[in-house]
């Protein structure tokens, strides 16, 4: 996916302006949220699973090394092949050589964030290769050409209506208005894909190191078509995905659907463990497992590390009170969200990506709603903090810390400036003690005005008022 | 009892009021309460901007002028917040003044929590007959559990609540997000707006003069000149 984290408030301010995606965003927050909040109500375990799930993720990333060899030796035991991808150059040129040499003309995908990372779609049909996505979300963004504004619904920001028209358009049949109908209609179209692919290509939520398996969840069961169809099974997904046992994975699955949209078991759930074995009925006969770095390592050991822990859930974003005003396409590339302005920053660069640690209130809602207790707003502090160390932030922004910091550290200097401040913003303020424009702070006076101060400190006016004590005794 | 006021930079600047009624309502409650007269700022904005290290250095400064009290009390959660949890949670993490700063976070309270956690509080000075609408601040709600406590006091001066839905949402302030990210923060702070109006209350009560003055500067920017926009401790203290 192009990057395009650089330009988050322009977009951001598009999105603002965007009736169309106001509304659908509104409809699926209320989804999102509530959801959740009933599904976690019911489940009455929640926090003590949930300080158990990130203890499993942390044992997980502190085995990193240890985890991903065992997964290999028992994946290559059961007949798979696994490639390790330092980048996102690297995990192309894997898929696409697998596909070359095989005489892949058709892939089906089923849902990976990790493609849609490293580009893969392009990379593939720049080869010649027709790549069909499955996931009905995916499938519809695919019509659409446009990228994922969400990592568990894609195409959440799209309205049932904005898809009718997509399909009237892609299948040439008469317009649909109900979901249901839409959704056989995609289906039918999808079969003959399923059934003529040559190489299916499926994510993973999880790859488990003490049986070799790689695990999917879905809604639409259509990784089951994905991984099992084709002769030739590939496997994308990052190097943190793995945990250690199958154990693990019952804890971890308790809170993905939970978190993620309020279920309390998932439809599908996908375990491919190798290839098609003599006396199996179906399965690939190769399976490809491809693990990707792309600056995942760099995480190991920084003290961004628990963000590595994150499961895929995106119940952060569904909380986050920006996210849900501007929509995922704001933040410019694949990981919107709380744990976006943290992902992207990494993967592509602080300097590409400055307004996103700073596209928080630090109001705390998805830290109470991450099932793995990642500290999000904590994260985007150290990310601000390398931004101020590293001087990333605007001149200007900096010159403010730093005389706000020299002030507030000498009293009697802060006593003066704020005594002159608050009386000339009270002048400023006028009759009504309002202040409709300033300069410096005009991101705030755009939309709202600065309501004056009352006109003296409270410092003085306690001085004041003791003295006037004391003289009365 | 000793009681430290910290009364926030904003307050100082802005609002004397809030302090001057948290400081009537101390006293009011059998408390010796002392301000010192050098205190600026908390930190947090030094802080959340990544400046760690001017965030560690008013901190310091924070703990010098407040070390010798049984008690610290501050109006806002926000503060609180920076005092009581990211200096003993991240600051201070394996420096050697941290159990100095995990004492300070101990004895610091916001100031609902102590009226009623601490002083245990049964009659407050303040009458007020309308009805309110309150907003939970971030900080305070997620860090410090603070919920009850206002709501409960705010009932005690006889104001009837009227919920508002999303009480718990973010009002778009932030901090420096509030400049930085000024549009995208002026629409969170509309969609709390929206929230307000619906309740037809005749005031937005809340516990951070930050949130407040958000709140209120977008109210007046839509024409709103009617509805109060008021610090707990002043409805309390009977000095709205
Ligand atoms: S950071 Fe937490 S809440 Fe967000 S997607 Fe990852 S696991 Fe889910």
């Amino acid at each position: 996916m192009q990057i395009q984290s650089m330009f988050f408030k322009k977009r951001a301010s598009e999105k603002l302006d965007d009736a169309i995606l106001q509304g659908n965003m509104k409809r699926a927050k209320g989804k999102f949220v509530d959801g959740r909040a009933k599904a976690v109500a019911e489940f009455g375990v929640w926090e003590e699973v949930r300080t158990h799930a990130a203890k499993v993720r942390d044992r997980a990333l502190a085995n990193l090394d240890a985890y991903l060899v065992e997964f290999e030796r028992n994946a290559v035991r059961r007949g798979a092949v696994v490639h390790w991808a330092e980048d996102a150059e690297e995990a192309c040129a894997i898929i696409a050589g697998i596909a070359a040499k095989n005489g892949v003309r058709k892939v089906t995908k089923s849902k990976s964030m990790v493609s849609e990372e490293v580009n893969l779609n392009e990379r593939l049909e720049a080869a010649g290769v027709q790549v069909v996505e499955t996931d009905l979300g995916e499938y519809i963004l695919q019509l659409a050409h446009e990228p994922p504004s969400h990592i568990v619904a894609p195409a959440v920001h799209k309205s049932k209506e904005q898809v009718a028209e997509l399909f009237v358009r892609a299948h040439g049949k008469p317009r649909l208005t109900e979901i249901p109908a839409m959704t056989r209609e995609a289906r039918e179209a999808l079969r003959d894909h399923f059934l003529t692919a040559d190489m299916g290509i499926s994510g993973s939520n999880f790859v488990i190191a003490e049986t070799g398996t790689t695990l999917t969840v879905t809604n639409e069961g259509n990784a089951d078509m994905v991984t099992t169809l084709p002769r030739i099974h590939v496997v994308i997904t990052g190097i943190e995905k793995v945990i250690g046992t199958l154990e693990d994975f019952a804890t971890l699955i308790r809170l993905l659907p939970r978190s993620a949209i309020g279920q309390s078991i998932t439809n599908y759930l996908t375990l491919t463990t190798g290839v098609k074995m003599p006396g199996d009925t179906d399965g690939p006969e190769q399976m490809h497992i491809v693990l990707v770095d792309a600056g995942r390592t760099k995480l190991v050991g920084s003290d961004l590390q628990e963000m590595l822990r994150c499961i895929r859930c995106g119940a952060c974003m569904n909380h986050c009170p920006v996210y849900q005003n501007v929509g995922g396409h704001a933040y410019g590339w694949v990981y919107p969200g709380p744990m976006g302005s943290i992902l992207t920053p990494v993967y592509v660069g602080l300097e590409n990506a400055g307004d996103l640690p700073n596209a928080a209130t630090f109001c705390g809602e998805c830290a109470v709603a991450c099932p793995v207790k990642i500290p999000l707003p904590d994260l985007m502090r150290k990310l601000r903090e390398q931004q101020f160390d590293r001087k990333l932030r605007p001149w200007s922004e900096r010159m403010v810390i730093a005389a706000w910091g020299f002030t507030a550290t000498r009293p009697a200097l802060y006593a003066l400036l704020s005594r002159i401040g608050a009386r000339v913003a009270r002048w400023m303020g006028g009759s009504e003690g309002l202040i409709h424009w300033l300069p410096g702070i005009d991101g705030w006076t755009k939309g709202r005005d600065m309501p004056a101060p009352s006109g003296r400190t409270f410092r003085e006016m306690y001085r004041q008022k003791r003295s006037g004590a004391s003289h009365g005794r | 009892m000793k009681v430290g006021l910290f009364v926030t930079c904003l307050v100082d600047l802005s609002r004397p009021g809030i302090g001057f009624a948290a400081l009537k309502l101390l006293e009011g409650a059998g408390c010796e309460v002392v301000v010192p007269e050098a205190q600026t700022c908390c930190g947090q904005p030094g802080y959340n901007s990544g400046g760690r290290e001017i965030a560690k250095a008013l901190a310091r400064k924070v703990l010098a002028e407040f070390r010798d009290c049984d008690y610290v009390v501050a109006p806002s959660g926000s503060c609180s917040g920076q005092m009581k949890v990211a200096t003993v949670h991240d600051l201070f993490q394996g420096e050697p003044d941290l159990p100095e700063f995990e004492k300070l976070a101990a004895k610091w309270y916001e100031l609902s929590q102590f009226l009623v956690e601490v002083l245990k509080v049964e009659r407050v000075p303040g009458k007020f007959a309308g009805t309110v609408t309150y907003h939970d601040s971030c900080s305070g709600l997620r860090e410090l559990g603070v919920k009850m406590q206002p709501r409960y006091l705010l009932q005690m001066a006889g104001a009837s609540i009227a919920e508002m839905d999303g009480a718990e949402r973010c009002c778009g302030f932030g901090g420096t997000f509030s400049i930085k990210l000024g549009e995208i923060s002026t629409r969170m702070c509309e969609n709390k707006c929206e929230s307000i109006r619906a309740t037809r209350a005749g005031a937005i009560v809340g516990g951070d003069l930050g949130c407040l003055l958000n709140i209120e500067g977008r109210l007046r920017r839509t024409g709103d000149k009617d509805t109060k926009v008021l610090h707990f401790a002043q409805v309390i203290a009977g000095e709205e």
